[in-house]
């Protein structure tokens, strides 16, 4: 029975693995830390500026507002997502059933090095020298392009966003608006330098110039690769949703079309995924529906007047597995909406790239260690206000502050936060576990702190202290509530 | 209505305990002006929400168990922060899980703990709002006591009964000032950031003071105010102002 079933899954599903290190090397672990990246960012004027600009919070407050049940579908997509997870093996199978029998060719990833293998061996079996991508986030995990690249291929990214986050040498900085980092004239600016044609400033303009460049790319393009925003398991379809026009393009022009998603992205039934898009376009950009939703079911049939000769779908793992069974299992709920990332005071502020790796915002500050491993990503769940805003908007209602508060526990437990810091919860703890003892700590520090405010009652350097870096500290009142409220009774 | 006293048990906050014990006593004023009696349990310390929040589970689980075991006798538990509060309503059934024969006082303790604004509100129906305050007022509401404690009418419907004070909503008041605990100073950079967006939406108002329920906003928010020069702006938690307390 089970004679099919994807190798990474078997055995693992339902087992409570532990959060321990990857067993393949962190992909592109940060080189530098969060912290200095996070300050580049605050200090460079574009990226705030377009940082200020972005508004899809906005957008989907709009978009969520023409639902009188919002609430309700959230609930019904939450339990859909754990359906699919709860028996996840028997979903993934039933997908490639499906989708092998239509004549997809389904292939298991195992670890990111194993993506980029299969590419190219498809590559190389069906003799592509060129090929074109729309958008997919699970191949930026495993340095896809670079892979490609060093093989000798051509690869074109033909999501605009992508596009001009590729001309530039960057990353995608949002997982569905790769690009919110870069200004107009930045954009302007590339397509001078790559475009070789006069400057224009006009976003229209830009977009027909953008467009008319893709095109020839879309018709040359020998190999589509995409992602997938879900496995469709009853029916063994690809599902696309876009708003480009790009994903068709890339999906149906080149001769051969491979899609690579996550394991975690498999649905039951139509029906399901059904429920979900009303959810997840308006999470995203506050679209009712997004321009374009396609079902791809399999490569060109015979009597079909287009399509490819051939479909593949890379399903992969790379360490999700190590999340199902665990108290971490609810983050493979995402649907990639953004909408966390949207609503980020912190994201707001710094922009994607300062998280340093593929996903940002606060399912990244949770994905990511779970990804590329706990010790590797330090900061990401502690650089949170865990103000619960994205627990408050997303779709499918994962727990993100719970989520990246665990993990907290997870580096304490593991050892991996600073000793001083180790230390110093612990003090703080044994004394305040004992009043007595509480009480005088705190006369004395109210005291100090009194006067150390001076005569405007502001401290406005704490040693050691990253709160005095940015702002002043009010000084205490001099006597403790519990000193004054004892003098009061006597 | 005397004969029958609200037995209320003030959770004061180690925030107020050290930084500004008038928000304490505004409470405790507050809470007799809507006919409570008020005990103050005189062991207490902190929720523990710190080091829950820092990951260091055992130490937030020890003081958890402790303000369990010394609010054991109150009626209701009031708490002049949306967050102290939260962290009891709203955490402590998950962060003591480990000690199953705690589960019916913690349940028992989480179902009556109250912010303060709410219970004032909602179950002490305070009548007279003994404040006065002349000028103009904004709200900021603070993430977790808006998200896990439900206040956001509250604190509004008893500012509004405050002689002379005027309110008017900045452009934002959900939105996080920065805060975040221990984030503040982990990334004292960001946590400014983040605040300053609070003080212009604060100053596009106008107002000549800022309310809100917690005393981390406020240490934050003011601290970030001072150092971007704003010297006009006051800072006051809802208790102070509603107490007639702004000038302690």
């Amino acid at each position: 029975m089970y004679g099919s079933l994807p190798r990474l899954c078997r055995g693992r599903v339902g087992v409570g693995a532990s959060l321990a290190s990857t067993d393949s090397q962190p992909m592109n672990a940060p080189a530098e830390t969060f912290k200095s990246r996070a300050h580049d960012k605050l200090n460079d004027a574009k990226v705030q500026r377009a940082m200020r600009n972005f508004n899809l919070a906005g957008a989907r407050a709009r978009g969520i507002a023409d639902l009188d049940n919002f609430e309700d579908i959230r609930t019904a997509a939450a339990a859909i997502r754990d359906r699919s997870l709860a028996s996840l093996d028997l979903w993934l199978a039933r997908f490639e059933q499906e989708a092998t029998r239509r004549g997809t060719k389904v292939h298991w990833a195992e670890t990111h090095a194993d993506i980029n293998r299969i590419v190219i061996e498809i590559a190389r079996a069906t003799r592509v020298k060129k090929i074109i991508k729309s958008k997919s986030m699970v191949s930026e995990e495993s340095h896809l392009n670079d892979a490609l690249e060093a093989e000798g291929f051509q690869v074109v990214e033909t999501d605009l966003g992508e596009y001009i986050v590729q001309l530039a040498g960057e990353k995608p900085s949002h997982i569905i608006a790769p690009a919110i980092h870069k200004s107009r004239d930045d954009v302007a600016d590339l397509f001078v330098q790559h475009h070789k044609t006069p400057r224009k400033t006009d976003i229209g303009e830009l977009t027909m110039e953008a467009r008319k460049f893709l095109r020839e790319h879309f018709l040359s393009g020998e190999m589509g690769i995409s992602g997938g925003n879900f496995l469709i398991a009853e029916t063994g379809s690809l599902m696309l949703v876009t708003n480009e026009g790009n994903g068709r393009m890339t999906t149906t022009l080149p001769r051969v079309h491979v899609a690579i998603t996550g394991i975690e992205k498999v649905l039951p039934t139509l029906e399901d995924a059904s429920c979900i898009l009303r959810l997840l376009t308006r999470s995203a950009t506050g679209q009712s529906i997004s321009n374009y939703v396609t079902l791809n079911t399999g490569p060109k049939q015979p009597g079909d007047l287009d399509g490819p000769e051939e479909m593949h779908v890379i399903i992969v793992d790379a360490g999700r597995t190590r999340l199902l069974g665990t108290d971490m299992q609810e983050a493979l709920r995402c649907i990639r909406c953004g909408a966390c990332m949207n609503h980020c005071p912190v994201y707001q502020n710094i922009g994607g790239h300062a998280y340093g790796w593929v996903y940002p915002g606060p399912i990244g500050s949770v994905l990511t260690p779970n990804y590329i491993g706990l010790e590797n990503a330090i900061d990401l769940p502690n650089a949170a206000t865990l103000c619960n805003q994205c627990g408050v908007v997303c779709p499918v209602k994962i727990p993100l502050p719970d989520l990246m508060r665990k993990l907290r526990e997870k580096q304490v437990d593991r050892g991996l936060r600073p000793w001083q810091e180790r230390l110093g919860l612990k003090l703080w703890a044994w004394v305040a576990k004992r009043p007595g003892i509480y009480a005088l700590a705190t006369r004395i520090a109210a005291r100090l702190g009194r006067s150390m405010g001076g005569a405007d009652r502001v401290i406005h350097r704490l040693p050691g202290n990253g709160w005095t870096e940015g702002r002043d500290m009010p000084a205490p009142a001099g006597k403790t509530f519990r000193e004054l409220y004892a003098e009061r009774k006597r | 209505m005397s004969d029958q006293k609200l037995r209320v048990g003030l959770f004061v906050t180690c925030l107020v305990d050290l930084m500004r014990p008038s928000i304490g006593f505004s409470a405790i004023r507050l809470l007799e002006a809507a006919g409570c009696e008020v005990t103050v349990p005189e062991s207490q310390t902190c929720c523990g929400q710190p080091a829950y929040n820092s990951g260091d589970r055992m130490a937030a689980q020890s003081l958890a168990r402790k303000v369990v075991a010394e609010f054991r006798d109150c009626a209701y538990v009031v708490v002049p922060s949306g967050s102290c509060s939260g962290m009891i309503r709203a955490h402590y059934a998950e962060l003591l899980a480990e000690f199953p024969s705690d589960r019916a006082e913690v349940e028992r303790l989480a179902a009556r703990t109250y912010e303060l604004t709410d219970f004032l509100a909602n179950v002490a129906k305070l009548q007279r709002v003994p404040g006065k305050f002349t000028g103009t007022c904004t709200y900021h509401d603070s993430c977790s006591g808006l998200r896990e404690m439900g206040v956001k009418a509250q604190p509004r419907a008893l500012l509004g009964q405050v002689q002379g004070l005027a309110l008017k909503e900045m452009a934002t008041p959900e939105y996080c000032c920065g805060f975040g605990g221990t984030f503040a100073v982990k990334y004292g950079e960001i946590s400014a950031r983040i605040a300053d967006r609070k003080c212009e939406d604060i100053a596009s108002t106008g107002a000549d003071a800022v309310v809100l329920g917690d005393l981390g906003c406020m240490l934050n928010i003011e601290g970030r105010l001072k150092r971007r020069g704003d010297t006009k702006t006051k800072v006051y938690h809802v208790a102070e102002m509603l107490a007639g307390m702004t000038d302690e």
